[in-house]
């Protein structure tokens, strides 16, 4: 690199002989220092490990026996896929449990709780962000409001009500489907306000001019916010996603049948009393996969909306 | 561009989640029972806590097939939920009414669950239930409402040759150690050298390990979880002067550096692995100990006896009748039907336990007399003592977890217990001694 510098009125100069480069420029031209670099790296592998570890330790166990994972704890074979390995653990899994099934219902589960919370979520926001009426305030207030309370404490009243609503079948009572596993959780405050948030940043003049051109407002909605909400629909979707696939309380107050049970109660039929830790290892890292699948596909998607939002999950 | 890719991805999943939803959309086999099948027979639901456990679970399936070929009245239909929240979804069940008729419990908490009005009484089955162990009947209030298959037995876990080599006697089930032969065995074995571990008594367990595996001690040195005369306080049983002394040796196996605070996460593999050298377990450990390498080197001691006698926890998985049936007359037919010997026999022999009648004894290999596994039987018929027979137990049980917790890691024994005591009287009392409710 030369050391040239360029006049006021656009002309390079020659380099003065000796000129002299302030120190600081320089050093910032060149970059951080080597000690800074090392030390930068080292905090980043030592990050890695620290969330990768457990994860590596997960998959290495699934392919050991029982003895051998408890063995190896001591020493740094246990993040090695060296010994005894084997797939046994997971044809065991595969014999105890009916993997498909449960892994199936929670793909239907997350996903349809997902999509109609977009549906519903947005629809809700936009109302309290694009519409005038009475009561939006307190609308808005009350649903933040219900930020503060813990399922924990709603699970039995909404147990009790679930109980109660008419099927479409003609009986009494939800206990048992697919639907009081979804339909409970699609309205869901923090989405609301998510969108929310996101719908007030957005210039109310695009509503005015569509308005002008004769839109209503569901066109507006449809066609005019939500094609800009895409950082709050990849958050809310992902943010939606994740407790979903991980329910666990819910559907042990309100399953019955193992056909209709989530992958996250199934991990409940490992842990008996002489517990097969390997199994639940290779039970662990199959309903991680689809998770990791997810978040690989969407990453860009996922670091942008909690980069805008300022959310994390 | 970004907003094209939005668009199709939300058509995509709008589509597939609703397409989903809709294959979806129906109930469970779970509805309630009392309905009819094809052939016109009463469907009677069953509940089991054996989902995951192919051995139990195939063997009670193989009752419940017996019995629905032995007759066209009834069709009982099996149920399996994972033991581990088992209690959650039956709490849950009992809450919306939604109860199966034939359901197993845990034999502790049958009390509290009669009480709270899930389970009818057994009624006709008080002369079957007489020829099974005192520790698998159900029983509250004078009425019989749970009758198990089987029962296990804590036990110590050993190596004869780390014993032998440490110069220990070999306890008997006629000839238990005392406490001071206990302790010097616990010092010899140290002294040895050869153990991470001296003892582990397992103290990484949760739930109802605490009072199952370690109230047996508290009342071996004379104390208790409540006064049994009349179950309303617990003053003078686990705060006195020998539930104290409980506590402080409950520490010392720790500050002496006998035990860990806590447990790995599978005590059972530290000991197959050679870093333990005693461990408080129970007769489930019997089949992987006979599969492991060390078979042939393993033993099975009884309890110590503290001063008041060897003891250990009694009641295992039991079965009952909910309240709410809407066929009590089948419910109850099918448990006489499935409390046969030759059923007892094959669920215990499935799931390698102690059977409950000597009929059944007789027709499981190895529980015959002087048969490898006899040694829990006797250990169960000589030791075993009932958890407190009252609907308050579980949180009796909690609350003594917690101070058995709190102790363990350093708490005044005397204070903590009698903020125990405080805890459980004032329960007691607030539900008026769980007096029956009819």
């Amino acid at each position: 690199m030369s050391a040239s510098a360029t006049t006021s009125t656009g002309d390079v100069a020659a380099p003065a002989p000796h000129a002299v480069v302030p120190a600081r420029a320089n050093r910032s031209h060149r970059g951080p220092s080597t000690g800074r670099l090392v030390w930068r790296w080292v905090v980043r592998i030592a990050l890695t490990l620290v969330f990768a570890l457990p994860l590596l330790f997960m998959f290495v166990s699934s392919l050991k026996p029982d003895t051998q994972i408890f063995g190896d704890l001591t020493s740094v074979r246990a993040f090695l896929p060296v010994g005894d390995i084997s797939l046994d653990n997971y044809t065991g899994v595969f014999g105890r449990v009916p993997f498909w099934r449960f892994l199936a219902n929670s793909v239907v589960i997350a996903v349809a709780t997902v999509v109609l919370g977009l549906i519903v979520n947005s629809m809700c926001a936009f109302a309290l962000a694009r519409l005038r009426f009475r009561g939006r305030s307190l609308a808005l207030g009350v649903i933040i409001a219900t930020l503060i309370v813990p399922f924990e404490t709603l699970a039995l009243p909404l147990l009790w009500w679930v109980n109660l609503l008419p099927y479409y079948d003609g009986s009494t009572g939800w206990l048992d489907t697919y639907e009081v596993q979804i339909i409970p959780f699609v309205a869901n405050a923090f989405s609301i306000y998510l969108f929310y948030q996101y719908f007030a940043s957005i210039p109310k003049e695009l509503d005015e001019a569509a308005t002008v051109d004769g839109a209503g407002r569901f066109t507006i909605y449809r066609k005019i916010v939500m094609p800009l909400a895409g950082p709050a629909i990849a958050t809310v979707a992902i943010l939606t996603f994740l407790p979903a696939w991980n329910q666990y309380l819910w559907p042990l107050m309100v399953v019955q049948s193992e056909e209709l049970r989530p992958v996250m109660v199934g991990i409940d039929y490992f842990k008996q009393l002489n517990t097969s830790w390997g199994q639940i290892m290779s039970y662990a890292s199959l309903i991680t996969i689809p998770v990791l699948v997810l978040f690989v596909c969407f990453q860009r998607s996922f670091i942008n909306s909690i980069a805008s939002s300022g959310v994390k999950g | 561009m970004v907003s094209t890719q939005l668009k199709r991805l939300t058509a995509v999943s709008v589509a597939t989640g609703l397409a989903l939803s809709l294959a979806a959309c129906g109930k469970g086999s779970s509805t309630d029972s009392g309905g009819e099948d094809a052939s016109g027979a009463t469907v009677l639901k069953m509940w089991t806590h054996n989902a995951g456990n192919d051995a139990e679970l195939a063997a009670i399936q193989g009752v419940v097939d017996d019995y629905n070929a032995s007759q066209s009245t009834y069709k009982v239909e099996v149920q399996a939920f994972p033991q581990d929240s088992y209690n959650t979804s039956v709490t849950s069940a009992a809450s919306s009414g939604s109860l199966p008729c034939i359901l197993d419990i845990d034999g502790p908490n049958v009390p509290n669950w009669a009480w709270a009005g899930y389970l009818a009484p057994l009624n006709g089955l008080e002369d079957r239930a007489a020829d099974f162990l005192p520790s698998v009947q159900g029983v509250w209030n004078d009425e019989l409402y749970s009758l198990g298959y089987y029962d296990v037995a804590l036990a110590f876990l050993a190596r004869t040759s780390a014993l032998e080599a440490a110069g220990v006697r070999i306890p008997t089930a006629d000839d238990p150690w005392t406490k001071d032969e206990f302790a010097a065995a616990l010092e010899a074995i140290k002294a040895s050298g050869q153990f991470d571990n001296v003892l582990d008594m397992q103290t990484g367990n949760t739930g109802e390990w605490w009072p199952y595996a370690y109230s047996p001690q508290l009342q071996s040195f004379g104390g208790d979880l409540i006064d049994r005369e009349n179950y309303e306080s617990a003053d003078g049983v686990l705060n006195g002067p020998e539930a104290v002394e409980w506590a402080t040796w409950f520490r010392s196996l720790v500050t002496d550096e006998y035990m860990p605070l806590k447990s790995g996460q599978d005590p059972a593999q530290d000991f197959f692995n050679g870093k333990t050298a005693l461990l408080w377990t129970g007769s489930w450990s019997a089949a992987p100990a006979a599969e492991s390498d060390i078979a042939d080197d393993v033993t099975f001691l009884p309890p110590v006896d503290f001063g008041a006698g060897a003891k250990i926890g009694g009641g295992s998985w039991q079965w009952g009748v909910s309240a709410t049936c809407s066929d009590m007359d089948g419910a109850l037919d099918y448990m006489t039907f499935a409390m046969q010997d030759e059923y007892v026999a094959s669920i215990a022999e499935a799931t390698g336990t102690i059977p409950a009648t000597d009929g059944a004894a007789a027709m499981v290999d190895g529980y015959g007399e002087g048969g490898k596994y006899d040694i829990f039987r006797v250990f169960s018929k000589n030791f075993a003592e009932l958890r407190p027979v009252t609907p308050g137990y579980p949180f009796i049980a909690t609350t003594f977890t917690k101070a058995a917790q709190d102790i363990l890691n350093g708490a005044d024994p005397q204070a903590t217990l009698d903020q125990a005591v405080k805890d459980i009287d004032a329960n007691q009392k607030s539900n008026d001694n769980f007096a029956p409710t009819s």
